[in-house]
């Protein structure tokens, strides 16, 4: 059975063709199929010569093979320092491989593939700051995956997430209706606490667009009245799309690059059509990643820029905060030890380390922010990066891979974590479940709510 | 023999390596792809060079990375080999005794003593990087035998050269062979995995103007290598 049912090379497309693979429970009968799927050798070597450029080709070529990547992957430390976990010998296994016998590999190698590119990488490119020669093995391992899904062999969730982009151009089923209903349910829920709440919905040359995590409307749709409720008590002029809102893209983890360009371009007509003056996203790492880093890349931009500028949540509340648009009591700001967890995604990928200590020195008793060790630039991993919290099939190599934070969260000292990023967030959710260390975590807007001074106009009459 | 190894195999060794290393720069460069990269190289010229050339500085300085701090040893090997690598073949004055015949320049020397004692730093931190190899088991499982390979045609001329120099056995035997080492070495750079000695700076450049340009650089953030 060359393809199978649920386990093939073609994308999915609508809601029918997603709900049908979802009603393959766990992915059961799509990872049986997955053992026959035949492999596309000449389709393989021909994309490969297309789209393998000088950066990769030099990059397998000049590999000394000095193990100095070895210590910085966080997936190699909790592994025991088991030598297979090294970067350099994960990448040169599974592409180097496929390129030296040009294409020609079989069904366990591409499976096996598949567990290396999404079990042993998450793509947090801490690798690549750590080779002497810049090479950096997370960008090669996204490629990798862009082969892997072509040729069908990709985790059932991740194939889910980018056909969720494809039917619906969010990572969820939530349609363009859903995400406005529930903005503006969430405001009505709001609104008679913080008077004069709304949700302004398509509103042309606001000042700000702001777009969300999918998630937040199905699951965590408080999160929308959060960012409603600080958008006004800093007086913005701000709006959302009613198309256009969506700013992950699991797609991006899945390596279907022809989603992920669907997706990004939805949000920059969404900017084109509204023309606001900046757009600004939720507390997620790989949706900044997806629509401010890589997407004009993939919406085919050639200065590398959104249609507006485009910034990341923090640092939109350290300006807030540093204007003075938003007051915070100091009697109500955090005295325990508190720590933040920052993101690879716009860390390590967009140097935004500044923003989140200026926040953090608003928002806590001097005395009480704890950094963790390493940090900024050279953080690790939350542990569930680049689609390996959404995994099943990998969960229990996802556990394992929590230990690193777990060590650094314990080193700290902190009971409170900051994970302005939905990866993170969930990451060390997890942990907490998996170990019990008697940790809280939380993203921004909540605790910076509960210490807001809350502007006189927006207070309710007594 | 001597006659050819000094007069036309050198010109066609010196020649082939620097044409070779010419033509794979410029092919490395024209290679790059704005969109396959996700870099915009083009559109931010000044924010790329800056991130280049840091990146590339930072990483020649020993110590001068987190990479190399976090290794101590391993960046003590690296130095000590690289240094003398790099120094002797290219200011020993015998060496450029021989440039000022053929091409009528030399270069700055070194005084012997200092040459002497980079060319035996040279060989016991090839010692080291061997043993490493060896040894540790995250290294191990990388090395293949075109990595001894490679490191040999290194260290030939070293050896061979060192042999000449304390005129152990026949003077004019290794004299012709570290000759002829050396110029294997150079003839092998652009067509193996000796091509790091200008890939280094092609590929470290590309990761800086990726930092410079879209990871930070122009938000105002410089890597902290």
């Amino acid at each position: 059975m060359p393809e199978g049912k649920y386990c093939n090379k073609t994308p999915i497309n609508t809601p029918e063709e997603v709900n049908s693979l979802l009603s393959d429970t766990s992915g059961n009968q799509y990872y049986t199929e997955m053992q026959s799927l035949e492999v596309d050798s000449d389709l393989l070597w021909a994309t490969i010569q297309k789209t393998l450029k000088s950066r990769l080709r030099t990059w397998l070529e000049i590999c000394a093979h000095c193990g100095m990547c070895a210590d910085s992957c966080f997936l190699y430390l909790v592994n025991d320092r088991d030598p297979k976990q090294v970067p350099a010998y994960k990448i040169q296994s599974t592409l180097g491989e496929i390129i030296k016998r040009k294409g020609r590999v079989d069904n366990a190698f591409m499976r096996h593939a598949m567990e290396v590119a999404w079990a042993q990488c998450t793509c947090c490119n801490r690798c690549g700051t750590y080779c002497p020669h810049g090479i950096d093995t997370g960008i090669m391992f996204g490629y990798l995956r862009g082969l892997l899904y072509q040729q069908g062999f990709v985790p059932w969730e991740m194939k889910i997430g980018a056909g969720m982009h494809r039917a619906y151009r969010a990572q969820m089923d939530v349609t363009d209706e859903d995400f406005v209903e529930t903005f503006e349910w969430m405001v009505e829920e709001n609104e008679e606490e913080y008077i004069g709440l709304t949700v302004p919905v398509d509103v042309e040359n606001a000042d700000i667009m702001y777009t969300v995590n999918a998630r937040e409307v199905k699951h965590y749709p408080e999160d929308l009245a959060e960012a409603a409720i600080l958008f006004h008590a800093a007086g913005e002029n701000w709006t959302v799309p009613s198309e256009g809102w969506e700013q992950t893209s699991l797609a991006m983890f899945a390596g279907d690059w022809a989603a992920c360009k669907m997706q990004v371009e939805s949000v920059y007509a969404a900017m084109e059509k509204l023309k606001p003056k900046r757009m600004i996203g939720t507390e997620c790492g790989h949706a900044h990643r997806a629509t401010v880093i890589e997407g004009p890349y993939w919406a085919g931009r050639e200065n590398g820029l959104p249609p507006v500028e485009s910034i990341h949540y923090v640092e939109w509340l350290a300006e807030a905060l540093r204007q003075g648009k938003l007051q915070i009591d100091p009697s109500k700001r955090i005295k325990e030890p508190v720590t933040i967890q920052d993101s690879c995604n716009y860390v390590r990928n967009q140097g935004l380390k500044n923003a989140t200590r200026e926040i953090m020195r608003h928002i806590v008793e001097p005395g009480y922010f704890v950094e963790m060790s390493p940090n900024k630039e050279h953080n690790f991993c939350c542990g569930g990066g680049g689609g390996f919290n959404g995994i099943g099939l990998f969960r229990k190599q996802r556990n394992k891979g929590l230990e690193k934070k777990r060590d650094q969260i314990l080193a700290t000292g902190a009971k409170l974590v900051l994970a302005p990023c939905h990866n993170c967030w969930d990451a060390i959710r997890d942990l907490e479940e998996e170990f019990k260390i008697g940790i809280r975590w939380s993203f921004l807007k909540p605790i910076i709510i509960k210490m807001l001074v809350v502007p006189d106009h927006m207070k309710p009459e007594e | 023999m001597h006659e050819f190894l000094t007069g036309i195999f050198f010109w066609f060794a010196i020649t082939v390596c620097l044409v070779g290393m010419l033509v794979r720069f410029v092919q490395y460069f024209r290679g790059l792809s704005w969109q396959l990269d996700r870099v915009a190289y083009k559109a931010h010229p000044k924010a790329g060079m800056k991130g280049a050339f840091r990146s590339i500085y930072k990483w020649l300085i020993p110590y001068g990375t987190y990479g190399w701090r976090t290794q101590p040893f391993m960046a003590a090997a690296f130095f000590g080999f690289h240094i003398g690598a790099v120094f002797v073949p290219l200011f020993l004055s015998a060496h450029n005794i021989f440039l000022e015949n053929m091409v009528g320049f030399s270069l700055f020397t070194l005084p012997a003593g200092i040459a002497d004692f980079l060319t035996w730093l040279t060989l016991v931190c090839a010692f080291f990087l061997i043993l490493r190899r060896i040894v540790l088991p995250e290294v191990r499982i990388l090395t293949t035998l075109y990595d001894y390979f490679i490191l040999f045609i290194a260290l030939a001329p070293f050896v061979t050269g060192l042999t000449a120099r304390y005129h152990v056995g026949d003077y004019s035997f290794w004299l012709n062979l570290h000759i002829f080492c050396g110029e294997l070495l150079l003839i092998a750079i652009p067509f193996t995995k000796m091509s790091h000695v200008f890939l280094f700076f092609a590929s470290r450049a590309q990761l800086g103007m990726d930092f410079g340009i879209k990871r930070g650089g122009m938000k105002g953030t410089r890597m902290a290598w």
